[in-house]
Formats: structure tokens, sequence, C-alpha cells
């Protein structure tokens, strides 16, 4: 009884291990296919982009489609038969088979000829000439529609990158975004690992209310945040520039920078501290010697944040840098890109990844230091 | 081209160079400028100590404050002034631009669809980081699978809103689908639509998306929790014959009710700002529109900053009820 009981468990275990594991893969699939699928997308070529789903990437593009014959403008006179001539096939594909009505559009293999009426014959080749004869004058009007199956065999291209990179202004857009990017990362980091170190170790009346003002600024919406600085920047000359947008990110990353930091700060061993001072260490000395190299955890995780935020940010960039071409930041370019080229997915795939490399890159390397900012104080919302 | 990228690119890294090392500047000069003045010897060095010591704070404080004066609190006044002002921001209109909120169609629907998303974002992303935290953490490619589900977090939201135009994906008849949605309902047997301009249905794809990016932040946060769980209590129930599902339902998510809470409250924020999913998906049409999207509007489009500055105060008023939690939780933890 109890052996059979134990049996019974372990059955149950292995079936809910399996369960388990079914079920995280389920969502890791659900979670990844959306990106997979444009990051596929990218690398094929246009025309298949719109004819076949990515999925189908690695298999040739089966399409059904007519052409139309060409007119009575085109005949050529042999003898006393009437021919038109030309090719129905698509740059790269092949012809699987042809018809000439929509109930039966692959009626005829390639090489056969059809009998049609009033003694008009079409034959179409393997390479998709075709000829239609007739022994008497076409008629004035459209042509006939041949409808043709054709195979796209599979190909992937690095073409759409190379073309973003250059001609798309995507490569400039990369380089606006890196300027503005790692000064609006490097100057809130120096800037709150100061405050931080006086929020956390310097004796001063108004410490805890700066603390408590400080986190309540965490949540503070952007938006209000726009306008008034807008019209500040314009009055004080600085417009539309780089060093405007640098300090308008390190001012909305401050509040979460000194929030984390001091924080982190706060938990260094008081002893380390309490006997450089003993020791004669001047604040900055102790700021800089002991307290910056412990608190680096809290530096990275702030920093990749920060980084993350200001790189994938549209709304300060276009408030602040504008959406010129010149000083474009690539989520405002890719913006433009979904505007004016909403139908271009091999322009607009590779772009996209083009812009989410980077944000990726320092993801997967850094994710540890990610985690643990998350963990240690999860207040601002992006 | 290629010469106008190079001049770029010097100049981008001469301007970081000045700005960081302006930043390292102030900190050292203004420093040794203080000790210069009171120096910490000499007849006077009690007083030149103690001096320096009041003093000295504020050195290191100084340019954290003035940022956050100007780049945070400033503007909170001068929206509220603007919010009484018309277009321009020339003439006093009392309460023209509030009155005209209210009645504002535009507005009503952006306040229905933040509702909407202030009640099903937080919750199902919430829900998915806690199903996702608890798969993960029982299976050995756990580290892998919580990655994968994290990335989204990477990526843009304008990245994101080209990942999701292109599952919304809609050809039309006739034509074979590229987009995933409409393959797998034209799979089913059902009919394809333009999805993202069928009212209604539309602004539940938009959020499908934020949720899809904040299930990994929920997920990362909610596994930590539920790993610090003390082991006794999941023994004792193991032990008094609790099913896993049981254990996790009735012991495990009770006791990390408080991170669940932040988690929902941090995502409830990024809701309320959320903007650039709804501008590059839809730009509010077809009945999405939101508020941060209507503030962007009627900044840039109609350049109206009266009536942007009021759209702005609203959500400051909405997100304020979660500005005043964190100060109360903030302050209980430095007190207790």
């Amino acid at each position: 009884m109890r052996a059979r009981g134990a049996e019974g468990l372990a059955g149950r275990s292995s079936a809910l291990v399996w369960a388990v594991n079914l079920a995280a893969a389920a969502l890791v699939l659900l979670w990844t296919i959306p990106t997979l699928g444009l990051l596929v997308s990218s690398f094929r070529d246009r025309d298949q982009i719109i004819t076949s789903g990515w999925w189908r990437a690695a298999f040739s593009a089966t399409a059904t489609d007519f052409v139309r014959a060409g007119t009575a403008a085109d005949k050529n006179r042999e003898g006393d038969v009437f021919v038109i001539s030309r090719n129905v096939l698509p740059p790269k594909a092949e012809l699987k088979s042809w018809g000439v009505s929509s109930k039966a559009p692959a009626a005829y293999a390639p090489g056969e000829t059809a009998e049609l009426k009033d003694g008009q014959r079409l034959t179409v080749a393997e390479n998709g000439d075709y000829r239609l004869t007739s022994p008497t004058a076409f008629a004035e009007g459209r042509g006939m529609r041949i409808f043709v199956t054709t195979v796209a065999p599979p190909r992937l291209t690095t073409e759409n990158y190379a073309r973003v990179i250059t001609a798309e202004g995507i490569g400039r857009a990369f380089l606006n975004t890196m300027t503005v990017t790692i000064p609006a990362t490097v100057i809130p980091i120096l800037i709150a690992a100061f405050a931080a170190y006086a929020l956390a170790w310097m004796r001063f009346p108004g410490r805890a209310l700066l603390v408590a003002v400080i986190v309540g600024l965490l949540v503070v919406p952007l938006q209000l945040a726009l306008i008034p600085l807008l019209k500040l920047h314009n009055q004080i000359g600085l417009n539309q520039s780089y060093l405007g947008i640098w300090l308008a990110h390190t001012g909305f990353g401050l509040p979460l920078a000194i929030y984390l930091l001091r924080n982190y700060m706060v938990g260094l061993p008081r002893e380390i501290i309490e006997s450089a001072r003993v020791d004669g260490a001047t604040e900055f000395q102790i700021f800089r010697r002991i307290v910056l190299p412990l608190s680096f955890p809290a530096l990275a995780s702030f920093a990749i944040f920060q980084f993350l935020w200001v790189w994938n940010d549209l709304l300060v960039a276009t408030v602040f840098l504008g959406n010129s071409t010149d000083t474009q930041v690539m989520t405002g370019a890719l913006r433009a890109l979904l505007g004016s080229r909403g139908g271009d997915w091999e322009i607009l795939a590779a772009s996209a990844f083009v812009s989410i490399a980077v944000p990726l890159f320092v993801f997967f390397a850094l994710q540890k230091y990610l985690v643990r900012g998350l963990l240690a104080g999860s207040v601002k919302g992006g | 081209m290629d010469q106008t990228l190079i001049a770029q690119a010097v100049s981008a890294v001469s301007t970081i160079v000045t700005g960081v090392f302006g930043c390292v500047a102030w900190f050292w000069l203004s420093n040794l400028a203080l000790d210069a003045v009171l120096p910490p010897r000499g007849p006077k060095i009690g007083r030149n100590l103690a001096r320096a010591a009041a003093i000295r704070p504020w050195l290191f404080l100084g340019p954290a404050l003035i940022a956050l004066a100007v780049y945070l609190v400033y503007p909170i006044f001068v929206s509220i002034w603007l919010s009484f002002h018309d277009s321009r921001g020339e003439t006093f209109v009392g309460l023209s631009n509030y009155r005209w909120l209210l009645a504002d169609g535009k507005f009503h629907e952006s306040l229905r669809n933040n509702a909407l998303w202030l009640v099903f974002v937080p919750t199902l992303a919430t829900l998915f980081g806690l199903v996702a935290a608890a798969l993960t953490d029982r299976i050995r490619w756990g580290n892998v699978a919580k990655s994968l589900i994290f990335m989204p977090m990477a990526v843009s939201f304008v990245g994101a809103a080209v990942v999701w135009k292109f599952v919304y994906d809609y050809r039309g008849e006739g034509q074979a689908e590229i987009g995933l949605l409409s393959a797998l309902v034209t799979s089913f047997g059902g009919t394809a639509r333009a999805w993202l301009t069928v009212p209604g249905w539309n602004s539940f794809l938009l959020m499908l998306v934020l949720i899809w990016i904040q299930t990994g932040f929920a997920m990362v946060i909610l596994s930590a929790a539920l790993r610090g769980i003390a082991e006794e209590t999941i023994e004792a129930a193991t032990i008094d014959g609790a099913t896993p599902v049981q254990i996790f339902f009735r012991i495990k998510v009770p006791q990390i009710w408080g991170t669940i809470a932040v988690v929902w409250t941090t995502i409830t924020i990024t809701v309320l700002k959320v903007f650039d999913i709804v501008l590059t998906m839809t730009n509010g049409q077809w009945g999405t529109q939101v508020m941060a999207n209507l503030m962007f509007d009627w900044m840039f489009r109609a350049n109206d900053t009266g009536r942007a500055s009021t759209v702005a105060l609203v959500i400051m008023a909405l997100v304020t009820p979660i500005m005043v939690w964190n100060i109360r939780n903030a302050n209980r933890e430095m007190h207790g």
C-alpha cells in the first residue's frame, strides 16, 4: 500500500514535470515568436515578404497569379498567323503550371499547348516565354488572362541591412542615438552618485525631506515637463540641441538614479567609512576611494537602466532634439519609416533590428546587473 | 556621406568628453575651493571644519538639486499656470481649458481607453509574470526561458510597434496573409480583417504589446520574491499533503502580496504614460486614443499649450495617489 502510494506520487510528479516544461516552452514560444518573425523577415527578399508568411521563409514560395497577355498592339505577323509573344514570369521564379481560366488556373504543364476558341493556340514554355497565335487578327482591347503558378526558391539576403544602413538614414540615426545616449547615461550617474552619497552618509538638516521629495519625483509623468522645458530651452538659447537633450535626460533620470544609489550606499558597512573619517580622509576622498568602488553593482544597474531608457526613448528625443534628418535618433527614424514606408516590410524589419540590436546586446550581456537593479527598487515605470 | 558621418562621430565624441569632464571638474574644483576658503588646519580649524561640513553636502547635492528643480519641479508649476491660459500661453482664460476637456469627445475616449488599459495591462502582465516565474523556477532551462521572456524589456516601444504591426498585418482578400494573426485566423476558417482598424478590438491588440513587454519585468521581480519564501512553510504544507497548485496559491502567493503590489503599481505608472505604442501603431485613430498621446497631439499638431498642459495635469493627478503611496513606503523603510 505504501509502496503503491509512493509510486503513484512519483508518476504524478514526473507528469507534472512534463506539464511544467511544456507550459514553460509554450510561454517562451509565445513571447519570442513575434520578434522571430521580424528577424526572419528582415533577411528575406522584398517580393517574398509580401507574398508569403515569414514562417515559410525556408520553403519555396508558391504563388498563383495572372498576367495579361499582350494586346493587339503587340502582335507580330508571321506568314499567315498573328503572334503575340512575351514572358509571364516574375524575376527569380520558376513556372510550375499555368492555365487560361480562373476555374482551372493550373490546367497545363509548362511546354503544353492550349487550344482556345477561334483557332487560337497558346503555348507557355518552362522559362515563361509564351506564344499566342491566331489565324485571324486579334481583337482590340485588354489581353486575355494567363494564370501562372510560380515557385520562387527561398532567398535570404543581407541586402536589406546594407540598404537601410546606407540609404535610409539609419546609419546616421544610429550615430545620433549614440551621441544622445552615452552622455545622457554618464552625466546623471556622476551627479547622482555625489548626491546619493550626501543623502546616505552626510548629516545635514532636511535630509529626510529631500529623500521623500526624490521618491515623489520618481513618478512625475514626463509629459508634464515637456512644454515648460521646451519653452525654457528656447528662451535660454539651447533650442533643440544635444546639450538640451542630455540635460533633459539627466533631469528625468536623476530621481531613479539617486534613489537606487542612495539605497545601495546606505547599506555599505558603517565601520569602513567611520574609520576612514577618523584617519582624516576628506569626504571627497571617502567618496572617491571607498564608496564609489564599493557601489559598482548599483552604478552598473542604473547605467543599464538609463542606457536602455534613453536608447529606446522616442518622446524626449522628438521634443528636445526634433525630427530633422541630421539629428533624428533611431526611434524617430523608425517612426518616420512606419509612416512613410509602412508597406515596405523589408526596410522596416531591418531598421527595427538595427535599432534593437544594441539594447538587446546590452541586455543579454549585463542582465545580471539589470535584474539586481530592478530588485533594488523598481519604482520608475519607464 | 561617409565624410559627414565621420565628422559627426568626431563632434559627438568631443562633446561627450567635454560634457563628462565638465561634470567631474565641478565636483573636484568646488571641493578644492571649499578646502581653500575654509582650510582644515591653522588656528580656526574647529570653526572651519564645522562650516565646511555644513556646506559640503550642498556642493555634492547642488547639481542634482538644480537639475531636479528645473526639470521636474518647475514644469509642474508652469503647467498649472499654462492650463489657465490660451493656446499660446498669453491670455488668461480661467477654467475654459478644463471646461473644454470635460466636454471633449476625444478626452472621454482617452479616459475610457486608459481605464481599460489600467484594468487589463497591469492585471494580465502581473498574472503572466507570476505564471512565468512559477514555471521557470521549476525547470532546468529556467534561466534561458527567463531571458527570452524578459527580452522584450530591452526593445523600444517603437521597435515593439514594428514587431506587432507585422503580426497584425492584413493583406486583403485573395492575397496570402503574411501577418501571423491573420494567417492563424484564416487557417482556422475565420476571416482576416484589418485588425487595427476594428474599434473595440484594436485597443486590446495595442494592450497586448505592452503586456508582452511588461510580463518579463513582473516575472523577474516575482521570481525573486517567490525564492525568498521561507522553505519551512512549504515543507509543512507538503507534509500535510497539499498539491503543488494548492501550495502555490494558498501558501506562496499570499506571502508575496507586497511584491505583487509593487509590480502592479509600477506597471500602472507605465500604463498611464503609454504613448509610443499608440502613436506608432494607430496614432489614436479608430477609437484607440489614450491620454498621453492626446496630450502629444494637442502639443505638436495643434500647438495648443493650454489644452496640452491641461491633459498633462490630468495624467499627473492620476499618478499622484501612487506617488503618495511610494513616499509613505519609503518613509516607513527609513524609520522602520
